[in-house]
């Protein structure tokens, strides 16, 4: 669609600069950001399974870099990405059907799936170092 | 395309602050967007203060003040002072909204009243965007009953069931609060049509009386066109009339889903 023609060169207003940060514009951000992180992830687990397929040597490199507190530390933030996006993905699955579109509704939705994502990887953290130790 | 910062012919400088009005007890202050095309400057925000006893409640009320006792060269557009109009939208503390339906006490950030125009758009001149792209927007959707029917002797008769289904579309003003909300919109603005326009269409989609509702679904099957949305749910929350494009536009969605099982 034609732009209108103008004979001066008009300022864009501003936008991300001046609008007021909205819960479900947020999240809607938090989700691109963890879908994003998740394709480095998906590097990570093939790295994990070429190193199981390979030799004894690399896979004893990925479990000492895996084991290691930084390693951890990307293993926790990957499983909450993982949760989180997976979450945002049932949002958009009762979208999908016409639910969840009311103002309060939104808004809760919006924060039981930060709160669901967070809960579930701590359960799950402390489920996996329990049944290591 | 994202661009997350503005093109430098946008960045805005501070501007004049004004002299507050002589003997008023109670001053609200104002920050508004400035920009004239014809002194070759950037953008700029201009401090002004206004008289509350000598105004009334509505920030169009302040924004008239400004105009006819501090700055006359002032620009924005307003018409009909009830919400019924459209003209005077803009993004007020933050959230686009009508300026004559939103109570200045309503829109305080730290006792200051922010004023720009609405977001991502071709300024004119001060709070007046360029809407041309978003009126041809929703004239591409076709805005009006299509049939192929012959006309009946009288009028197109509708149940009262089927006229309810358009209850929550019609009301639609075509301020463009929705979607000069959207970040979709702000990114994608010359391909996806943007909540008002889906809103539109939904309307048209949903009358019982149209009978081309196939060509207009056609019309919409596009990656951008229709699907850019992605329920980011800004243009709900800054409607100033409480409807719901977002939900609108799902049932779109679902309606390109069910045409085809």
């Amino acid at each position: 669609m034609a732009d209108s023609p103008s004979r001066v060169a008009r300022p864009l207003s501003p936008h991300l600069q001046i609008y007021r940060p909205l819960f479900t514009m947020m999240m809607s951000i938090v989700h691109r950001i963890t879908g994003i992180g998740l394709y480095f992830g998906m590097v990570l687990f093939v790295w994990w399974l070429l190193a199981a397929a390979s030799t004894a040597s690399a896979y004893a490199t990925f479990s000492w870099l895996a084991g290691s507190f930084i390693g951890m530390l990307v293993l926790f933030g990957l499983t909450w990405a993982l949760l989180h996006h997976a979450l945002g993905g049932i949002r958009h699955f009762l979208w999908d059907f016409i639910h969840g579109f009311g103002p309060n509704e939104r808004v809760l939705l919006a924060k039981a799936t930060l709160a669901g994502s967070v809960v579930l990887t701590i359960v799950l953290w402390a489920i996996g170092l329990a049944l290591k130790a | 395309m994202v661009e997350l910062t503005l093109p430098k012919n946008s960045q805005m400088t501070p501007g004049k602050v004004w002299p507050k009005p002589a003997n008023a007890k109670k001053v609200t202050e104002f920050r508004i967007y400035r920009w004239n095309p014809d002194d070759g400057r950037n953008p700029r925000i201009d401090t002004y203060y206004v008289d509350r006893d000598d105004c009334g409640p509505m920030v169009l009320d302040g924004l008239i003040y400004i105009k006819n006792k501090i700055d006359p060269t002032l620009t924005f557009r307003r018409s009909c002072r009830e919400g019924v109009c459209g003209s005077c939208a803009m993004n007020i503390g933050g959230t686009n909204t009508l300026a004559c339906t939103k109570g200045m006490d309503e829109v305080l950030v730290k006792g200051i009243i922010n004023v720009y125009p609405l977001p991502h758009m071709p300024v004119v001149k001060d709070l007046v965007p360029d809407l041309t792209r978003f009126y041809a927007q929703h004239a591409s959707i076709e805005p009006w009953l299509q049939t192929d029917s012959a006309a009946p002797e009288k009028e197109w008769r509708q149940s009262k069931d089927d006229r309810e289904k358009l209850d929550g579309l019609y009301e639609c003003i075509l301020c463009a609060c929705c979607s000069t909300s959207c970040p979709s919109y702000w990114w994608n603005g010359d391909r996806y049509l943007g909540p008002a326009a889906l809103l539109q269409a939904t309307r048209w989609l949903k009358d019982s009386r149209d009978e081309r509702t196939g060509a207009r679904l056609d019309n919409l099957e596009d990656p951008f066109r229709l699907y850019r949305c992605h329920t980011i749910m800004n243009c709900a929350q800054a409607c100033p009339k409480s409807l719901n494009p977002a939900k609108a536009i799902a049932e779109v969605k679902k309606m390109m889903v069910e045409r085809r099982i």
